[in-house]
């Protein structure tokens, strides 16, 4: 595995509020869109196509 | 409409073969006399091979279809004698533009690499480029050019292959080791044989027009995502010659195509799209779905199938008329020398491995452009659309906007003709993006003083070119002596210093006046390159020697594969 699954935030619990926090006052199809633009956004960040299709596999794991 | 261009008629003659008293014996028959058929004859001529061409037509393409043309296929029809009439007339483009809704979100720029013979796009009408095509063909005696000939019925055997044609006349038969089939995505050779092109239908219509605009407008591509003049779906503007301009409108899978197609429907669409004060006559207009598809087999017992009958793809990315260049290309060579006894028949089985990843590779392009146009689903939509959003102010998002990809030549990194890479410590020896198995990478070079193309030295047969930039030793010129009586295989020496006289017999020495042969292929003293007859790199080498390139050349020509089998 190339994705990094170990504890890797500066701060957990602020990164979490903060999220949490910008969905807080939208409605649904917004928070989607919101989503969208995060994931795109982190996604150009990380770049290694390898690490993101781990990413993509895992997060893709639901029941 | 049509004012711009009058489709030629070609003469329907008898054929001599229509009075023979048992059917006449062909080396090749090529079905249909379109981009790929004519591209097959022309280079197959080139090679000395004759050919019959039948086509059920008598003109080339009604209305403007394919229109632009990648640098592969200039490189390609330039080998075959007709690149610089197509880039004459063609419109060279390199900007766009990108709009989401109503607004311009960016505009880019291709920048092509400097330093190559030929533009990395031009826009021409197909029209155009088949009337070159036959122009050219026609200056070849062994190309048998027959018109208002439609093949009716096909017999083939593992060994050769019977054929009915019917013409004007009536019909007759003829028989042929090698039948080609280069009938289009509704081949009829390809029915009559009951076999099958397999793939997707995407679920929805568009509508392809040519308008001749009466004041300028700009050389630009542009592509609009959802605009407000046609709400949902997406529009394309584009420049072809003639002040012609291609556009494409998304329609949905509900619109009833025969509506759509009727002028007072067309017009205020196109209006609203150019703006209210634009005066534009319609040129042509057609309303199509598209198909990515292909056939499990380019290949059934001697019929070989080439261009969009044996593989399809969307429009969005140029991937079909250059991708059945390619693939005429590839089989040309190939054929040419099974056909003269020089390479095992297995080598065209290469043709079907190598054209089939290159049909894979075209497919997915052309796929992953359609899905990004017409989003699949809501979700998929929503990253469509913000990617847009983001791509106006953040560069990042624009590597993922995606309206059709350049279309670039096939690769063939695993090809079973390439020879072995090098390697020093786990590196490729040449610090490239080239490799076996890639097209040639064109670079200025001199002759004799006089400016030339890299690019124009190779192809039609194999062809080895050595980079000497010390004095070259008496070894080397050892080995190249024996490689010199290779008919099929020319020597091409690279070199800005001064050479034995000797050395003119053996091989062409050019000069590399901007250093970018050397710097494009990463050579050394020494080093070399061999090239396929269609341009495609099959080995490479810091140091040569005859057994090397005889080994090589072998592979290349599928020897390794009979052995194997």
């Amino acid at each position: 595995m190339k994705l990094n699954t170990e504890p890797n935030f500066t701060d957990p619990d602020t990164f979490y509020a903060t999220l949490t926090d910008l969905h807080r006052e939208l409605e649904s199809e917004q928070s989607t869109r919101v989503n969208a633009r995060l994931i795109l956004l982190l996604a150009n960040h990380i770049g290694d196509l390898e690490v993101l299709k781990e990413a993509l596999a895992l997060a893709g794991e639901v029941e | 409409m049509q004012n711009t261009y009058t489709n030629p008629v070609y003469p329907y003659v008898t054929s001599d073969d229509f009075y023979a008293q048992s059917p006449t014996h062909h080396s090749v028959v090529i079905v249909g006399a379109g981009p790929a058929g004519m591209v097959l004859a022309i280079d197959l001529a080139i090679q000395g091979i004759p050919t019959v061409v039948l086509d059920d037509n008598n003109t080339v393409s009604v209305g403007s279809r394919a229109i632009c043309f990648a640098k592969r296929t200039l490189e390609i029809m330039q080998r075959l004698g007709c690149g610089q009439r197509m880039v004459d007339k063609g419109v060279t483009w390199s900007h766009g533009k990108v709009f989401f809704k109503d607004k311009l979100i960016y505009d880019f720029n291709l920048l092509a690499e400097a330093d190559h013979q030929l533009p990395a796009f031009i826009n021409l009408q197909q029209y155009y480029f088949e009337e070159f095509l036959v122009d050219r063909a026609m200056e070849f005696d062994i190309i048998d050019l027959r018109w208002k000939s439609k093949v009716i019925s096909v017999n083939s055997i593992t060994h050769g292959n019977e054929i009915e044609v019917q013409t004007p006349d009536g019909n007759y038969h003829l028989s042929c080791d090698y039948l080609i089939a280069a009938d289009g995505a509704n081949s009829q050779v390809r029915s009559m044989l009951g076999l099958q092109s397999k793939g997707q239908v995407f679920q929805d219509r568009f509508l392809i027009a040519d308008v001749l605009m009466k004041a300028d407008f700009p050389t630009e591509r542009w592509f609009w995502f959802d605009p407000p003049f046609h709400a949902n779906q997406s529009a394309l503007l584009h420049r072809q010659p003639d002040n012609v301009w291609r556009i494409d409108l998304q329609l949905g899978w509900d619109a009833d195509p025969e509506y759509e197609k009727q002028e007072h429907v067309i017009r205020p669409r196109i209006q609203a799209m150019l703006g209210k004060d634009a005066e534009f006559d319609l040129e042509w207009a057609s309303v199509y779905t598209f198909q990515c598809r292909k056939m499990d087999n380019f290949i059934h017992n001697r019929v070989i199938f080439v261009g969009d009958c044996a593989h399809q793809v969307s429009p969005f990315g140029a991937r079909g008329a250059n991708g059945a260049l390619q693939s005429a290309e590839n089989l040309v060579w190939k054929l040419a020398r099974v056909i003269k006894g020089r390479a095992p028949t297995t080598l065209l089985d290469t043709y079907n491995i190598e054209r089939q990843h290159g049909a894979r590779e075209n497919i997915l392009n052309s796929t992953r452009a359609t899905d990004f146009i017409t989003p699949k689903n809501h979700i998929s939509r929503v990253f469509r659309d913000e990617t847009l959003r983001l791509a106006e102010h953040l560069p990042f998002a624009r590597t993922l906007v995606n309206s059709g990809r350049l279309s670039l030549p096939c690769r063939y990194s695993d090809s079973p003709l390439n020879s072995d890479e090098n390697y020093s410590q786990g590196n490729p020896v040449f610090n490239t993006i080239l490799s076996v198995g890639t097209v040639a990478k064109d670079a200025p070079i001199q002759q004799t003083g006089s400016d030339d193309w890299l690019i124009n030295y190779l192809g039609n047969q194999f062809t080895l070119m050595i980079k000497v930039s010390e004095v070259i030793s008496n070894d080397l010129l050892l080995q190249l002596k024996p490689l010199s009586a290779i008919e099929d295989l020319s020597i091409l020496v690279i070199s800005d210093i001064a050479l034995p006289e000797s050395i003119d017999a053996l091989a062409t020495v050019v000069h590399d006046p901007k250093n970018l042969v050397t710097k494009r292929y990463d050579l050394q003293h020494e080093s070399a390159y061999l090239f396929r007859p269609d341009q495609i790199i099959t080995a490479r080498w810091r140091q040569v020697s005859s057994e090397k390139i005889h080994t090589a050349i072998k592979k290349a020509l599928g020897c390794e594969l009979e052995t194997a089998s």
